[in-house]
């Protein structure tokens, strides 16, 4: 045991650790301070919190599940990203490969239930947030982009819910994205888009309409594919990265983790 | 058994179960508002309508089915009064529903939807949302006892005691961390993600499904047409939850679990959430079968089930069957009452502005009256087409298939 004590001691006071961690272990207060202070990553929060911000029974903890989620969405992405391409001639066989081929491969299956408890994390959430009330001023914008922060979820699990390119991904998709065609105005059967015409000429059809714009093309395809694998790995990652950072910056702006104003 | 199953069959049905949920709702809403202390009137109102329907239903028999749980559930629950906050109390409800869960696993047709690896996540949903529900209206049923005892709520009296965020709150997120990872390890190890068979574009399942988030709105395609179902509405939800803030001027409430200082908001989200929202996704994902018509939850999925059309149009009704004429040619005439329907639902806010609203009219200012009670009918168009579906099998209100706008 004292030699343990030992090793750590001299772990911590070594050259190498004090020029990452600046400070040792924190044990006195000053230390604690400039633990949270001198980090990138734990200076996201303020040096002291609310009792309340740090009880589960009132936090429940859902937003940091949501954002770990978001990491380990991230990571085991990543890694399928190096296995799977995609066109239609190799989504499929690459994913069949990742299920049989590799050895202990459990990326995908982190993936998919991640997605899915991702999406629950989310909803709970806003459901705790809603039931403290902590939308309230100051919170209104904060609460706004929480709500964009959730349908982004819904769209990434969405655009991902393709790419096995399977039977239960291409006709989910079928079924998500046939709305698009009612939408009023810009759909193809949307209401009021047969009264859009240039003399006798329809200008809302199939070709041209907003399931056209979603999926790239009249039916799911090739194109839908590269579309829907472009928006889930580069564009709503990219948004829902940025938006979370104003998510986080506004919560310690607008009064730090809710708690009785 | 085979009774139990057929009456829960029954049950699940959506005009059924969903007459269940709101009144159970209504009523558990009720207790919180009274400080769990049943008015003998209000109280003895829900108790003496399941009792009515006992007797519709003694001519009507799905309405008995209805009757008997309405009647058990509201004594049940009337009974439970405030005990229904209790841990014990919260505690083995939990318990007998997992049971009941664990129980119905042994079914086959059961276990064939319930353990499909997609719908997994979904049953956890309901568990999850059910103790959250439970945890919530706990701490401000809890609340709002002390401050009708003069005192503050729980969350105030250490507002002021501020913690080191190292050690306390990372260490917390720490542990929350490894459990996830491990929860998520055990979860990925033991159950393989769907893959089903290469796409065909030729051959569609029955029923095709959307991914089940989703579901809330292909269900919701049963009353009303994919323009609104599926457009308009979830536009309306998203705009819906991001005016929130702003519609709400209630300073009250800001920060802890209070129901008494916020009923309305609380009441109108948790409506929209649980009832509407939560409600629709489960039927779609465990109730609805090929051609999406409906199966009770210990049913055979038969692609042969017949399921008579007997929906008819406001117009048919009106036009056919009441005056006993053919219908107009010309859309406008033919769909005037249902025209005058809409219109009269949507000029609703000035009328009750003045009327029952005027309190709220004169709280909020006419801006945020006229979005927030705007959005309001919206989610309540939902509540108030079905139930017209189930009372007279009403398909649309308007028809208007010569430009598709069908409401």
């Amino acid at each position: 045991m004292a030699n343990l004590r030992k090793l750590q001691e001299e772990i911590v006071n070594s050259q190498i650790w004090k020029s990452i961690f600046r400070v040792g272990i924190p044990n006195t207060n000053r230390k604690r301070v400039l633990a949270v202070l001198g980090s990138l990553i734990l200076h996201l929060h303020p040096v002291k919190v609310r009792r309340s911000g740090v009880r589960m029974s009132y936090t429940w903890c859902m937003g940091g599940t949501s954002f770990f989620l978001f990491l380990v969405e991230t990571v085991t992405g990543l890694l399928l990203m190096f296995y799977y391409r995609p066109t239609i001639e190799y989504a499929y066989p690459d994913i069949m490969d990742l299920r049989e081929q590799a050895p202990f491969g459990i990326m995908r299956e982190m993936h998919r239930w991640g997605a899915h408890a991702m999406v629950i994390a989310v909803w709970l959430h806003m459901f705790r947030v809603f039931m403290t009330g902590s939308y309230k001023p100051p919170r209104e914008f904060n609460w706004n982009v929480g709500v964009v922060l959730l349908v982004l979820t819904l769209l990434l699990s969405f655009t991902g819910y393709l790419l096995p390119w399977d039977q239960l991904a291409i006709w989910a998709i079928t079924v998500g994205s046939n709305m698009a065609r009612a939408t009023p105005g810009a759909g193809n059967e949307g209401p009021m888009s047969g009264l859009i015409k240039l003399g006798d000429v329809r200008l809302i059809h199939a070709g041209d309409d907003a399931r056209f714009a979603l999926i790239g093309g009249r039916s799911i395809g090739p194109s839908t594919l590269l579309r829907f694998y472009v928006l889930h790995c580069m564009a709503i990652p990219l948004a829902a990265g940025f938006l979370m950072a104003i998510h986080f910056w506004r919560v310690r702006k607008d009064g730090g983790i809710s708690g009785p104003m | 058994m085979t009774f139990i199953k057929d009456f829960i069959n029954v049950l699940s049905a959506a005009s059924i179960s969903f007459v269940l949920l709101s009144s159970v709702f209504a009523f558990i809403v009720y207790f919180n508002l009274f400080d769990g202390k049943l008015k003998s009137k209000i109280g003895g109102g829900f108790i003496g309508f399941g009792a009515l329907l006992i007797v519709a239903g003694l001519f009507i028999k799905p309405l008995l089915y209805l009757g008997i749980t309405y009647f058990l559930i509201m004594f049940v629950l009337a009974h439970l009064g405030g005990r229904l906050w209790d841990h014990k109390t919260g505690l083995w409800m939990l318990i007998l529903g997992g049971g009941f869960f664990a129980l119905s696993m042994l079914d086959g047709n059961f276990y064939l939807i319930a353990a499909k690896p997609d719908n997994v996540p979904i049953a956890a949903m309901i568990f999850l949302l059910g103790f959250f529900t439970w945890v919530a209206l706990r701490k401000a049923y809890l609340n709002d006892r002390q401050m009708l005892a003069g005192g503050i709520p729980w969350e105030k009296t250490e507002s002021d005691e501020k913690l080191f965020t190292w050690p306390d709150l990372v260490y917390t997120e720490m542990l929350c961390m490894i459990i996830l990872t491990i929860v998520m390890i055990i979860w990925s190890v033991a159950l393989r993600a769907p893959l089903e068979e290469a796409a065909n574009p030729t051959s569609s399942p029955n029923p095709a499904k959307a991914p089940w988030y989703f579901l809330g709105l292909q269900e919701m395609l049963v009353y009303f047409d994919p323009w609104l179902a599926g457009v308009v509405l979830p536009t309306l939800i998203i705009v819906g939850l991001m005016a929130i803030p702003y519609i709400d001027t209630n300073p009250r409430g800001n920060g802890y679990y209070s129901f008494r200082e916020r009923k309305w908001e609380l009441g109108i989200f948790l409506y929209g959430f649980l009832v509407l929202w939560s409600f629709l996704i489960i039927t779609g994902t465990f109730l609805r079968g090929p051609n999406w018509n409906f199966f009770g939850p210990y049913e055979y999925w038969d692609p042969n089930k017949l399921v008579p059309l007997v929906n008819v149009d406001l117009s048919e009704i009106i036009w056919v069957k009441m005056l006993g004429m053919p219908l107009p040619k010309l859309w406008v005439i033919r769909e005037m009452f249902g025209i005058i329907f809409v219109l009269g639902y949507l000029g609703l806010p000035p009328l009750l502005a003045i009327g029952p609203f005027r309190r709220f009219y004169q709280k909020m200012g006419p801006p945020r009256y006229y979005v927030g009670t705007f959005l309001f009918l919206f989610m309540m168009s939902l509540p108030i087409k079905m139930v017209l579906r189930w009372l007279f099998n009403l398909k649309y209100i308007v028809h208007i298939q010569e430009i598709f706008f069908n409401v």
